[in-house]
């Protein structure tokens, strides 16, 4: 479970303080999906980067069941990142060099899984997204949508608590997108994850039955019923495997 | 996935890889090429100072020089008879020791007693000068017609005279002045010496017995100037010598046309019981100084010139060279390596600054620095070794350049008394004690040791770990959150 409190985030721009996140207080429980969302500027990735513990706040803590990511040794909070939190970025942020398979194996790497497991662990997991043909394939060989099948294969592949996205949709036409939030929307039920996601597209938003909304630093959570279809909706566009 | 991953960076960043390698190994290739034209400079050195010395020669002790007394300049003096026949060849040979002072003999003996010294021996070093010619007497006519013809005497030119007196007309003299070195050696030890450098090429080389036989053994340069072969035979002051072996000094260059055993040139040099260098060999090469220092002490009126000291005399294209390789080669090569290491940093660091989102990345999936901080040293250390192969098989090529070039250097060799230049032409006092000023001219080679290519793996190791210490410590700053930021 999250519990934020009174979390502030300040940044100093030359003589200029930008304050970033204002007090925010947030409880996320395990198993929750909620959606942040809000206009560009406004705080929504600050946030995401304080509950991943990409950041720490100027005040106030976040709690992962009960660990203060605030506090805890940048070694403490890399060992947390490496086993609890699986991230998904909208720019899938996937190494060029390597291959798809590769690119899921580098999140297994920081927790000492031997290599002949890592490739197996990868290989399943890139099966599980429907990307099983495409093992060898580079990142430049893969479209927009089967690389973020790839980067979702990573998030997932050591079993995280939580998942992570910031805009996975952002950058993918709207057939695509539907079928990437789908599948997330599928594995979210199947593992029973913690799924936090950021977003500026709306009718993703809608779906969400949480949905937290920052404004200049400040957020406002609303609980919501899906405005269509809700979870099963989602099912109509294909979960892609039983991962 | 440290090795893998390494290859595809590497394979993806070619151009920036190579432009790193190349910086390094241009550095590492000039390192070695100095290195190893200092290291042949220095065998160049060597050869010029056994070629003096002998081999295995340490030091040599020669007579400290004194000022010339007052009125005894001693110049060549030649005799010649005025004979009354015209056109008579004459010659005369003018023999002195070289610097005009010796030692005795028996301070061979007692050098060789001094703690340290392994062996010592002593050998004496003529000058020959050599005149040949003839007179050709003038003829003496009377200015007035019908006079009679007299003869002039020697030296007569055109001689002038009034009132009807003859005139000595013609006469003249034409000599040929020629000199040489003769270098009397102890035959019963010949390992250590003015002989030691040199190789018996043609005929044989002195036996022990033969310490008072009219034998000698003539450099190679001097036999073929005057086209003699083993077996013939030249006079020195009127000693006729017979040529037993014809011998090759190891340098190009010879400082001694002719050797002859010890007790003929004191006879010929009116020496007798004396020697103008003894060459001393010591137990240990590293205690030299110590050893001339005891000789110094225990033997006085003595001057010891070690090979250091004698190697500060050394001038000419070698020294100028010498000078070059080890103090503009040495300070290029630190410049060249210190731009190499500083670009290789600085791509690096560059490189590491593009790839922000990468290594976020990674960090964000839980990487921690010093895996990052790994991975770029692992990087950098591999373009480091692709340099340092690079610049070894360039310098290597250089080095053998240079020693298929082998371009020429003269060196000569300053006179080395140690009685403060002293040293004269004839006429005023002789030439310098231990050798007059001599010109040699040496090969050039580049010899490349394993403590070079150890230097140059160690060269491109820290040009790696330098780069790699600048990107790593770039990376290893870099925030998790840096992966959420939209650079590419």
């Amino acid at each position: 479970m999250y519990r934020l409190t009174g979390v502030t985030k300040r940044y100093t721009r030359g003589k200029e303080t930008v304050e970033a996140l204002r007090g925010i207080d947030l409880t996320i429980e395990d198993g929750d999906q909620l959606v942040i969302q809000g206009p560009t500027g406004g705080g929504k990735s600050t946030l995401l980067q304080m509950i991943g513990g990409l950041d720490r706040p100027t005040e106030g803590s976040v709690e992962l069941d009960g660990v203060d990511l605030a506090r805890i040794s940048e070694t403490k909070l890399t060992r947390v990142r490496a086993e609890n939190i699986g991230i998904i970025f909208q720019s899938f942020n996937l190494i060029p060099t390597l291959t798809a398979q590769e690119n899921v194996e580098t999140a297994l790497v920081p927790l000492g899984v031997k290599p002949a497991e890592r490739r197996e662990r990868a290989a399943e997991a890139l099966r599980s997204v429907g990307l099983g043909e495409r093992l060898g394939h580079a990142p430049a060989e893969l479209s927009g949508g089967q690389q973020q099948r790839v980067a979702i294969a990573r998030a997932l592949v050591k079993k995280p608590k939580v998942l992570l996205a910031d805009e996975p949709t952002g950058n993918l036409d709207e057939g695509t997108r539907d079928d990437i939030m789908a599948l997330l929307e599928g594995l979210w039920r199947e593992h029973g994850l913690t799924f936090i996601m950021v977003t500026h597209d709306s009718s993703i938003a809608r779906r969400a039955p949480r949905l937290a909304t920052i404004k200049a630093g400040q957020l406002t959570v609303t609980e919501q019923q899906p405005s269509y279809g809700g979870q099963q909706q989602y099912a109509q566009y294909g979960n892609q495997g039983g991962y | 996935m440290f090795g893998i991953y390494l290859k595809r960076e590497l394979g993806r960043r070619k151009k920036a890889a190579l432009v790193i390698a190349l910086g390094l190994a241009l550095g590492i290739a000039l390192v070695i090429t100095v290195n190893s034209v200092s290291a042949g400079m220095t065998q160049a050195q060597d050869k010029v100072l056994k070629s003096l010395y002998g081999l295995g020669t340490d030091m040599t002790v020669t007579k400290a020089q004194s000022a010339p007394k007052a009125g005894s300049s001693q110049g060549p003096n030649f005799k010649f008879d005025a004979k009354s026949s015209s056109k008579t060849t004459q010659s005369s040979d003018r023999v002195m020791t070289q610097g005009g002072q010796a030692l005795a003999s028996s301070l061979v003996t007692k050098v060789a007693a001094q703690k340290g010294v392994a062996e010592a021996v002593g050998a004496i070093t003529l000058n020959v000068t050599k005149v040949d010619g003839s007179f050709t007497q003038g003829k003496a006519q009377s200015s007035t017609s019908g006079s009679s013809q007299q003869q002039g005497g020697p030296g007569g030119g055109t001689g002038s005279s009034s009132g009807g007196q003859p005139q000595v007309q013609g006469g003249g003299a034409n000599f040929s002045v020629n000199s040489y070195s003769v270098a009397g050696i102890d035959v019963t030890n010949q390992d250590l010496g003015p002989l030691a450098t040199s190789k018996i090429t043609s005929g044989k080389t002195f036996t022990a017995s033969q310490t008072d036989a009219k034998v000698a053994v003539i450099s190679k340069s001097y036999a073929k100037s005057k086209k003699y072969k083993v077996g013939s035979t030249f006079k020195i002051s009127g000693t006729k010598f017979t040529v037993i072996g014809i011998a090759t000094p190891d340098s190009s260059e010879s400082t001694t046309d002719v050797f002859i055993p010890l007790k003929q040139a004191q006879t010929l040099g009116d020496s007798k019981n004396k020697v103008t260098t003894i060459y001393v060999k010591a137990t240990d090469s590293k205690q030299i100084s110590t050893v001339k220092k005891t000789i110094q002490k225990n033997i006085s009126g003595t001057t010891v010139t070690t090979s250091a000291d004698l190697a500060s005399t050394v001038s000419g294209s070698l020294s100028t060279a010498s000078n070059l390789a080890t103090s503009v080669g040495k300070w290029l090569s630190i410049a060249v390596l210190a731009a190499a290491f500083l670009v290789a940093a600085l791509l690096t660091s560059s490189a590491v600054s593009r790839r922000v989102r990468e290594f976020g990345t990674l960090k964000a999936l839980g990487w921690p620095s010093r895996k990052v901080t790994r991975q770029v040293v692992g990087e950098s250390m591999v373009n480091g070794l692709i340099g340092g192969g690079l610049g070894i098989a360039l310098g290597l090529a250089a080095a053998y350049a240079v020693t298929a070039i082998s371009p020429k250097l003269t060196a000569q060799l300053g006179n080395t008394g140690g009685g403060g230049g002293m040293g004269g032409g004839p006429g005023g006092g002789g030439p310098g004690q231990q050798s007059a000023s001599s010109t040699m001219e040496i090969a050039l080679s580049a010899p490349v040791s394993l403590t070079t290519i150890a230097l140059a793996v160690g060269l491109a190791v820290t040009g790696g770990l330098i780069a790699g210490a600048m990107g790593g410590w770039r990376a290893s700053r870099m925030r998790p959150a840096d992966a959420l930021r939209s650079v590419s």
